[in-house]
């Protein structure tokens, strides 16, 4: 065994041990939701009859239509309220406390809070809960991540190429369109397809902001409600889905909003 | 666009709006229930009353806030023993390999909350992966019951939340001065010493960052408890969610609400300051 081996084995073990401990457990899942017999007891052989059983199911098929309804209009929303906010905040000339805390505390508030809060909310003004009620919760901390962001590369972008643009004679809206926008355009996409995320993989306040009935349930309520009663070889399927649907749209947000050094 | 004065109040204004009328308008609303009594068919009472506020303090309910404190704590002390390693290994890793190893080491927290914790269930319970491994391995007593225990709560929430903690702890390791831990070992301290008295202690604040985010995270905590503990674990979270879909005492379940905002913004302010003072610290050392 060679020194520099040597110096790198404890560092490579404790790699291989975390990064068991985080993946083991899907691992697992993704090779059940592929078992013939779906019991986790023994395998019996390759097969798809799990995910073939899902596309039967009226019920996830629904939640999954109301998920994606709610996740791309809250995408929507808070994308373009989010960059701009982002804008408005890193243009300022001086940073306001206040304001900080605002944009910050969606992302760290319970939120078991922010649900019972906004149900509080919606029935005090009776408001009828459905779909539209978890657009606009979801929006809340979609806003706040796609902020925080878009403010992450704004940080490092030079404000003296927008004022050239001005002297040169363009106006404040071709600048934006023509400087700005691309330039934080990465940003702002990496920003919606987290946003998109979080809103296809929010329980709790979609829980208490859908109202009554199975006619505005989402993915992750009818996930919550099949665990409840009970493991299914279904549900390992579905959760397999779900999770190959997150990985890719985090993957595609990290690839667009890579570093591109500039000198 | 250009940047006068009055451009950047108007750009934050609907975001800003947004979260006044769909995040502070509710949280106010629902603080002020705190403040009311119970109806006697569910609902508000408004008559003012302390009453709430007292009951969060009752024995009864203390218990379960400093069991869920109990818990929480465990599970950010066992989050920074995974995590600090983990993150030391990464930091050490070839400059190429750093992003992809981190980037790998955070996926799984974006990935659904349920789904991570259900793949515990599907591990743990009584027919489960690992009893059949035992099974398997020769062991021919009883099924381990390991699911519907505070261990299997504690393991979730550490699962669940141990990605943050290596980002917080790796943010810091990564911007650390290398030729300071070579100073102290041109001095003739080992590694260990090194570790403990340089390395550790400039640390501090990603430690500190990460475990106030899983303790927070963590007793506020609705779905660990309910899927992992089987309900036999009151933990905060779930009282304040039962006060408002089965108990129907939304004043109550206010009052729970708000201690368990005061007790995040304690922390918070607390780590604020700790993070302040640390780089204070730093920032003398370095004109000394």
């Amino acid at each position: 065994m060679s020194a520099a081996f040597r110096q790198k084995l404890p560092g490579r073990i404790v790699l291989l041990l975390v990064f068991g401990f985080l993946y083991l457990p899907i691992a697992v899942l993704v090779l059940l939701s592929f078992n013939a017999s779906g019991l986790p007891t023994s395998w019996s052989g390759f097969s798809t009859r799990w995910y073939g059983a899902l596309l039967n199911n009226t019920d996830i098929l629904r939640a999954a239509w109301n998920t994606l309804v709610v996740a791309v209009f809250a995408t929507l929303i808070s994308t373009v309220l989010g960059t701009l906010l982002a804008l408005g905040m890193e243009t300022r000339r001086r940073k306001s406390s206040g304001l900080e805390a605002l944009a910050f505390a969606p992302m760290v508030i319970p939120d078991i809070v922010l649900a019972v809060a906004l149900l509080t909310f919606f029935s005090r003004l009776s408001v009828a809960m459905g779909l539209h009620t978890i657009v606009v919760s979801h929006v809340i901390f979609d806003l706040a991540f796609v902020c925080s962001v878009v403010r992450a590369r704004l940080k490092h972008f030079d404000f003296s190429i927008v004022e050239a643009s001005r002297d040169l004679g363009a106006s404040g809206w071709t600048t934006f369109w023509r400087i700005t926008f691309p330039v934080l355009l990465p940003a702002i996409v990496a920003g919606g397809l987290l946003a998109f995320t979080l809103s296809v993989d929010e329980f709790i306040i979609a829980f208490f902001t859908a109202g009554t009935g199975r006619a505005s349930m989402t993915l992750p309520m009818q996930i919550y409600s099949m665990i409840r009663f009970g493991i299914t070889p279904e549900i390992n399927a579905l959760a397999t889905l779900v999770m190959g649907v997150s990985a890719t749209a985090l993957l595609l947000s990290q690839w667009l909003n890579r570093e591109q050094h500039v000198p | 666009m250009s940047f006068n004065a009055t451009r950047p109040t108007l750009l934050a204004a609907p975001g800003v709006a947004w979260l006044v009328a769909f995040m502070v308008a509710p949280c106010l609303l629902v603080l002020s229930y705190a403040f009311f009594e119970r109806g006697v068919w569910g609902g508000v009472e408004y008559t003012f009353t302390l009453e709430n506020f007292a009951r969060v303090a009752d024995p009864l309910y203390a218990k379960i806030f400093l069991n869920s404190a109990r818990i929480a704590l465990t599970a950010s002390v066992l989050a920074i023993l995974i995590a600090y390693p983990a993150a030391y290994a990464i930091s050490r890793a070839p400059r190429m390999t750093q992003p992809v190893l981190l980037f790998f080491a955070v996926l799984p927290f974006w990935s659904n909350y349920l789904i991570r914790t259900y793949a515990w269930i599907v591990l743990l319970n009584r027919e489960g992966l690992v009893n059949n491994l035992l099974r398997k391995l020769g062991y021919t007593g009883e099924p381990l019951s390991m699911l519907y225990t505070e261990g299997a709560v504690i393991t979730g929430l550490v699962y669940n939340y141990l990605p943050f903690v290596i980002l917080a702890i790796y943010s810091v390791l990564s911007r650390l001065n290398p030729e300071l831990m070579e100073a102290s070992r041109d001095l003739g301290a080992g590694p260990v010493r090194t570790f403990l008295r340089v390395t550790l202690p400039l640390t501090l604040p990603g430690v500190a960052a990460g475990g106030v985010f899983v303790f927070v995270l963590s007793i506020g905590n609705f779905v660990t408890p309910a899927l992992l503990g089987g309900g036999r674990f009151q933990m905060v979270g779930n009282l304040v969610y039962d006060q408002f879909l089965t108990a129907n005492d939304w004043p109550f379940g206010a009052a729970l609400g708000a201690a368990l905002i005061a007790t995040m913004i304690v922390l918070l302010l607390v780590q604020a300051r700790a993070t302040a003072h640390a780089s204070g610290e730093r920032a003398g050392e370095a004109r000394e």
